[in-house]
């Protein structure tokens, strides 16, 4: 079975070509990050994601977690190496400098993040959802309440979970019921019932901290009624030790496609006499909350997209070089080849490289901006990044993990039968893929946010400055005479205007005619992506360009990386024009069809 | 008492490697490159003779082009005290380099040298025990287990036989063998401590040590091609078999 091996060098040229790195270094507070250092951060967590999440991903597949006397017993290996990705330090990486963490970029934690989703999504899921509670905490929790949790959670030596989601409220959480009753004492007991909680309960750690969406006895109706809660699962003693349990337990673990290893519990919070709690910041304020944390949850679940995308093209790439099946076409008397020699299975690797290297791509560019909205002195500066990393936000998410699942089938495809069989490893990526779509906001969700928030109430604002900057990359492309660039520039330049073409409509028809916008929605979303993608691999081109003109001892990599892109360009922004073909013309079947004609 | 740790840069251990097509040796250009991993298990002896407080400070040392900084850097984030680079762009061959370790051995006075037994490019098996001859020291090779008392260090080496265990009074050289321990991951505090841990660049001409290859390299091949294996029909064809054709009985 082929080992995961970080992609190192296109994850350096993403840092120093494409994202900025030597911009990001100089943010108030990034200094630490410099080259070297990067370097560095990146070769060990290569070998940690290599040497010990990988190995345990098909283990944690096949044993999954088990519910037993009150407890989830995570899959074999588990414990040890969660101890060790703790005592690594990992945990911290991008934790703030507060409360012990390391505080490095965000375009830093995303490859490193990537790095451990290729290794092993399950097992990473929990720092994920550790980092999000910590967020939490740090943007709105008390001073009492930051110094209680924060330094255990940080370290890793306590893990986080966020208790959103109810049997009746999933995507809409205004339906939340969880009820939060004031002791008097500034505490509160809480009851109720929550599902699909990640990580909810396991065996690694001695205590879970757990942040709920739950509802006080006189809270207004709907979303503006909700309240943030942190409900720890063993009560802290007065030295700060966990103490008493908690009335919250983990009453079943779901069953699943996907992420066998990670749990998915419903927990039952007050089934005894009521689980005590603290609430985070004020009341009725817990929605607005969970929305400052969200880009940071999508953008996350963007990248285990990537990662898993990774490492399907590895594992697909591995097979395709040693299965020896068939003839080479259009070559006579010539001997059995392996079927990286065939056309097809070519094709499918490229689209797998070529999608992969340009989501990277664009979530490190996104991830730098994150950088710059939040360190930048300039306040105009800082405040432009946000407005680009909101927008980019759906993009990340949604474009990544749809591309994801693709990614992942074509993995399976280039296995041909064995691809079918466990054994292999490559379905385990497949149904790992298909839940990244789903959580923290289904794709749909994502393509609302898009076309609503971020485009139309805004007249479209910062996408049509966006395409404005991907229009100077396509006049820097026009100044080429190469083939390829030439290549690429044709394609790029009709994705834009493709691109242009539904964001004109969007902006002329949300306000007046929301449903029709809405059929386009996903279709738009996928539309931005591949455009995006097509940005990025056009830059990198013409950086490559640019290396291979002054001279270079890596003329394969670049000349790769211009071959790549020109694959981008004529198999995936060439999807633009259909793309944007269902956005301006295809609403109409979708809302004369009557509900008893499906 | 302070170790001394010399570390090579060789091709990483999961790359394959090519013979350049001119044949005149192997295909380093843009090959990712590694510490040799025999040299890493020196390095975390070394780090753990340091946290038992046998040893005093742990200096890891890479003799070669600029890029055995990066090297040397993972080193330091597994737990070396600081770093020697001793810069060249030649061709460094084992004596070189064990001259080389002397020159720096005399300067910084270790009480203990921990190498690689071997590195994973050339194979030399030939580093330590020179170093060890020219500084007129003790040599322990292939050790797989190490323990330092009463000035001396009794080392376990792995030997055709079985395991083989000497007494030698230090300061000396001891080479390690794969079993000796297994590397830590270096955690994240670590890698960042690293960066601001001493770092000394040297010139080798700097240090009047004569490094011109003894050996020349002539030719550099593919080793042949296996073909396929033979059925045999019985015993009695394998056994006429291994001893008219193969000649090994």
């Amino acid at each position: 079975m082929s080992e995961y091996n970080a992609p190192l060098r296109d994850m350096k040229f993403v840092l120093q070509e494409l994202a900025g790195l030597d911009q990001v270094v100089q943010l108030p507070g990034c200094e630490e990050a410099t080259p070297d250092l990067v370097d560095a951060i990146l070769e060990e967590a290569g070998k940690f994601a290599a040497g010990v999440l990988s190995p345990l991903n098909v283990v944690g597949d096949e044993h999954g977690v088990v519910l037993e006397n009150d407890v989830v017993k995570t899959a074999p290996g588990w414990i040890a190496a969660y101890k060790q990705f703790v005592d690594g330090g990992w945990n911290a990486l991008a934790c703030p400098t507060d409360h012990g963490g390391q505080g490095l970029p965000r375009l830093v934690s995303t490859l490193v993040e990537e790095m451990w989703n290729s290794a092993n999504i399950s097992f990473t899921l929990c720092p994920m959802l550790t980092r999000g509670a910590i967020e939490a905490i740090e943007l709105r929790g008390s001073a009492a309440l930051k110094d209680a949790y924060l330094p255990k959670m940080v370290s890793g030596e306590w893990t986080g979970t966020m208790n959103l989601t109810e049997s009746q409220a999933g995507s809409d959480l205004a339906a939340v019921r969880t009820r939060a009753v004031p002791q008097g004492d500034g505490t509160y007991k809480v009851f109720g019932q929550k599902i699909f909680i990640t990580y909810g309960d396991h065996d690694m750690t001695d205590n879970v901290i757990h942040l709920v969406l739950g509802r006080t006895p006189d809270a207004p109706e709907g979303v503006k009624g909700i309240s943030l809660f942190v409900v720890p699962k063993f009560v802290l003693k007065a030295d700060g030790t966990p103490g008493a349990r908690n009335d919250v337990h983990c009453v079943s673990v779901e069953h699943k496609l996907g992420i066998h290893a990670s749990p998915t519990c419903v927990l039952a919070f007050g089934d005894h006499g009521g689980a005590i709690g603290y609430v985070v910041g004020e009341e009725n304020r817990g929605l607005e909350y969970m929305f400052i944390m969200m880009n940071a949850a999508r953008f996350a679940v963007g990248v285990e997209g990537i990662g898993l995308s990774e490492r399907a093209y590895q594992r697909a790439r591995e097979y395709a070089r040693d299965r020896v099946q068939g003839t080479e076409l259009g070559i006579k008397g010539g001997g059995k080849v392996p079927i990286i020699r065939h056309p097809d299975v070519r094709r499918m690797l490229l689209l797998m490289k070529s999608q992969t290297e340009a989501m990277r791509a664009v979530a490190c560019v996104v991830g730098a901006a994150t950088d710059a909205a939040r360190c930048h002195p300039d306040e105009a500066v800082r405040k432009e990044n946000q407005a680009f990393v909101d927008l980019m936000i759906p993009i990340v998410k949604g474009w990544s993990t749809e591309n994801a699942i693709d990614i992942a089938s074509l993995g399976v495809q280039i296995h041909g039968g064995m691809g079918f069989i466990e054994e292999t490893g490559a379905a385990q990526y497949l149904r790992d893929a298909r839940i990244t779509a789903i959580y923290e906001g289904t794709t749909g969700i994502q393509a609302n946010d898009l076309i609503g928030r971020k485009i139309a109430r805004e007249g479209g604002q910062t996408i049509k400055a966006l395409i404005g900057v991907m229009r100077k990359v396509e006049a820097e492309l026009g100044k080429q005479s190469d083939a390829e660039l030439t290549a690429i520039r044709k394609s790029f330049a009709a994705g834009l205007n493709a691109l242009e073409e539904s964001v004109n409509y969007i902006v002329a028809t949300y306000a007046s005619q929301v449903q029709l916008a809405s059929v386009g929605a996903v279709p738009f979303l996928k539309l931005f992506g591949v455009v995006a993608g097509g940005w990025q691999m056009a830059r990198a081109a013409l950086a490559s360009k640019k290396h291979l003109d002054a001279g270079t001892s890596e003329t394969a990599f670049y000349k790769t990386k211009i071959t790549t892109a020109r694959f981008y360009a004529d198999h995936v922004l060439s999807q633009a024009m259909s793309l944007s073909y269902a956005v301006v013309n295809g609403a109409e079947a979708t809302t004369a069809i009557a509900d008893e004609q499906f | 008492m302070k170790i001394l740790v010399p570390v090579k840069r060789v091709v990483d251990y999961n790359v394959k490697v090519r013979v350049k097509s001119d044949q005149t040796g192997m295909e380093t250009a843009n090959v990712k490159m590694s510490a040799n991993p025999f040299d890493e298990i020196a390095i975390e002896e070394a780090v753990r003779l340091r946290e038992a407080g046998i040893a005093t400070e742990v200096i890891a040392i890479s003799c070669g082009v600029t890029a055995c900084q990066e090297t040397l850097r993972t080193a330091l984030a597994i737990g070396a005290d600081r770093a020697i680079l001793v810069e060249t762009d030649a061709e460094l061959q084992p004596l070189a380099v064990a001259k080389i370790l002397k020159a720096i051995a005399d300067k910084e006075g270790p009480g203990l040298i921990i190498a690689g037994k071997q590195a994973i490019d050339d194979d030399s098996n030939q580093t330590g025990q020179m170093t060890a001859a020219l500084l007129g020291w003790p040599q322990a090779t292939f050790a797989s287990k190490v323990t330092i008392a009463d000035g001396k260090a009794q080392v376990t080496r792995e030997v055709d036989g079985g395991l083989e265990t000497l007494s030698i009074n230090l300061p000396a050289v001891i080479t390690t063998d794969l079993r000796l321990n297994e590397p830590r991951y270096a955690t994240l505090p670590n890698i960042m401590k690293a960066k601001k841990k001493p770092f000394e660049i040297i010139k080798v001409a700097d240090l009047g040590v004569d490094i011109t290859p003894r050996l020349k390299t002539i030719k550099v091949s593919e080793p042949p091609k296996r073909t396929a294996g033979v059925m045999v029909p019985d015993v009695a064809t394998l056994v006429a078999k291994l001893r008219s054709e193969a000649k090994v009985i």
